[in-house]
């Protein structure tokens, strides 16, 4: 079996996120091949030739996919799909938003967001924001997939793929990139850090977030917000942790003033530690913190930013 | 122009799901139902361009059985000024839903086509993708902003790393993200006023669609549960456990 992965990127660095995947596709079991959209992104197909377990590494390195623009490169996957039984992306906004389409395109149903894979045909994923787990057969002679990179732990990179060009250029016409406002942050990327901080509404406002940042520099955390801190302004909403946010798993995870409404647990319950401040001692955070301390946040975060 | 929404009826979002005993899907019987929050967000879109003068007609849209009126009607009260519902008692693939609104697209010819992102039961997020690919038009999902310039709308999109603005030539399809708006409630003249609006049902089956599954629903089951750890007394405490007992800070 052949298996085409999408290779997650910003046209300078692989995302940490793509590694997952492809620990994904080697549990289908089959010949991995990598494929690179972009634009001036030679940094990336050079990381995506060491990605372990990829055989071939598909570049195709052209304007039209300078923002992975789903008309654009959903055609280029189609013309490419004659030679996978399996395409696999990562469940992150630019996968999400292509792969489906790819898959109309295919005549073929997509199985989204898996967290395990059973059999070739047979995966696992999260329904109702987490609180069931379904097993689905996929009944198409293609298998079009988005993995959940918390399901999976990342290959090693010091494989040696060869590199293939392709001289492809798949341009819709029908939509165009404006422009992009991104946040810009020194921090660790919240799907891929190893401790995460979050705030709520608990927070009150922006300006208290910076409580959490004395802590985050001390730990190499990342920091998350639930619905209700993105909502309020308190912080753009790619900071948003939850069901409809980023999903994360990292090894610690900090709730500060954050109830534990079902949405936001969907986004972290599988974190290997999870730790809740809440001043509410009937917050429903505490049913699923390992540690939890009754506290006001504004006492207790200076304080353990002083103990660590 | 004319706007087309899909709507769907789902679990109340803050219904805590069951899962039957024998695995075989999660229990919906008697558990209160709702329109899917993200598509009450695409009605609000649609409804505020009606008010700007963008939109002249909204047609809602839902596949279901006769129980998914009461969200067409809630659709209605809400601005929407006439209702399809798609009869089935299926429980269809993202892909057969997608073909049976092109359907409804191809009928109806509508310069915009406003979705919910996702729906919270299956947790998808496919269906106005794949609308979009069947009917060969541009897409414009995760939105937190839609403005209608000309033959063009620009979409501004919530994407991992912020934001990211984009422009679709009509018809488009656009797909609501929670940001979007902030929908109004129905009064109660205009719920009354809802159920003298016109509502089509429509058959799946006279489509003439091949809906065959494309899924098989193996099993269902809960996830694994996680024990409530323990509280703590003191901030050193805290730190204390975290750097001795989960071994997790050093």
């Amino acid at each position: 079996m052949s298996i085409l992965v999408f290779a997650e990127h910003d046209n300078s660095t692989l995302k940490a996120e793509t590694l997952k995947t492809v620990a994904a596709a080697q549990a289908i079991g089959g010949d991995i091949t990598l494929l690179v959209a972009g634009h001036d992104c030679q940094s990336v197909i050079d990381e995506a030739s060491k990605v372990n377990g990829v055989s071939k590494v598909l570049a195709a390195d052209n304007a039209v996919y300078a923002h992975q623009l789903a008309e654009n490169v959903s055609l280029l996957v189609l013309e490419l799909a004659g030679d996978y039984e399996h395409i696999i992306a990562t469940a992150l906004t630019t996968g999400k938003n292509f792969m489906p389409r790819v898959a109309a395109l295919l005549d073929v149903t997509q199985i989204s967001d898996i967290i395990a894979v059973e059999s070739s045909d047979t995966f696992v994923r999260p329904i109702y924001a987490g609180n069931a787990i379904a097993t689905v057969q996929s009944l198409d002679s293609k298998k079009v997939i988005t993995v959940r990179a918390t399901g999976f732990d990342a290959v090693a990179t010091d494989g040696n793929a060869e590199i293939v060009t392709l001289d492809i250029a798949t341009d819709a016409s029908i939509s165009a990139h404006v422009s992009d406002e991104l946040t810009v942050s020194e921090r660790p990327d919240l799907g891929a850090a190893g401790v995460v901080i979050s705030g709520g509404r608990g927070m009150q406002n922006g300006d208290n977030f910076k409580l959490l940042e004395g802590i985050a520099d001390k730990l190499g955390a990342a920091i998350g917000a639930s619905r209700a801190a993105v909502d309020a302004g308190f912080v753009p909403n790619d900071m948003q942790v939850g069901q409809t946010g980023k999903i994360v798993a990292p090894d610690l995870y900090i709730a500060v003033g954050i109830s534990g409404a079902i949405q936001h647990l969907a986004g972290m319950k599988d974190s290997k530690v999870i730790v809740a401040i809440n001043k509410d001692p009937e917050a429903p955070i505490f049913q699923v913190a390992d540690y939890g301390i009754v506290a006001d946040l504004f006492d207790a975060l200076p304080e353990l930013e002083s103990k660590l | 122009m004319k706007v087309l929404v899909p709507i769907k009826r789902v679990i109340d979002y803050n219904v805590k799901v069951r899962v039957k005993p024998d695995n075989s899907d999660v229990d919906l019987a008697n558990v209160k139902m709702a329109i899917n929050p993200f598509c009450e967000i695409a009605v609000e879109e649609a409804v505020r361009l009606k008010e700007a003068g963008t939109a002249t007609e909204i047609i809602a849209v839902s596949i279901g059985n006769k129980s998914c009126q009461e969200q067409l009607r809630t659709a209605l009260a809400l601005g929407a000024d006439r209702a399809i519902q798609i009869d089935t008692d299926e429980n269809l693939d993202s892909l057969n839903i997608a073909k049976l609104l092109q359907k409804i697209v191809e009928e109806e010819q509508p310069q915009l086509v406003i979705l919910g992102k996702q729906a919270i039961d299956s947790d998808n997020n496919q269906t106005g993708q794949m609308l979009a690919a069947l009917t060969g038009m541009p897409q414009g999902t995760f939105a937190s902003m839609v403005k209608v310039e000309g033959d063009k709308v620009n979409v501004t999109r919530e994407v991992d790393d912020g934001l990211q603005t984009i422009a679709l030539n009509l018809p488009a399809i656009v797909t609501t993200d929670l940001r979007l708006n902030e929908p109004r409630y129905a009064s109660l003249p205009n719920i009354m006023k809802a159920k003298r609006k016109p509502l089509v049902v429509k058959p799946a089956a006279d489509f003439g669609l091949d809906l065959a599954p494309r899924t098989k629903l193996v099993k269902v089951t809960p996830p694994a549960t996680r024990q409530a750890g323990i509280v703590v007394e003191t901030i050193e405490e805290l730190v204390e456990k975290l750097k001795n007992e989960a071994k997790v800070i050093s």
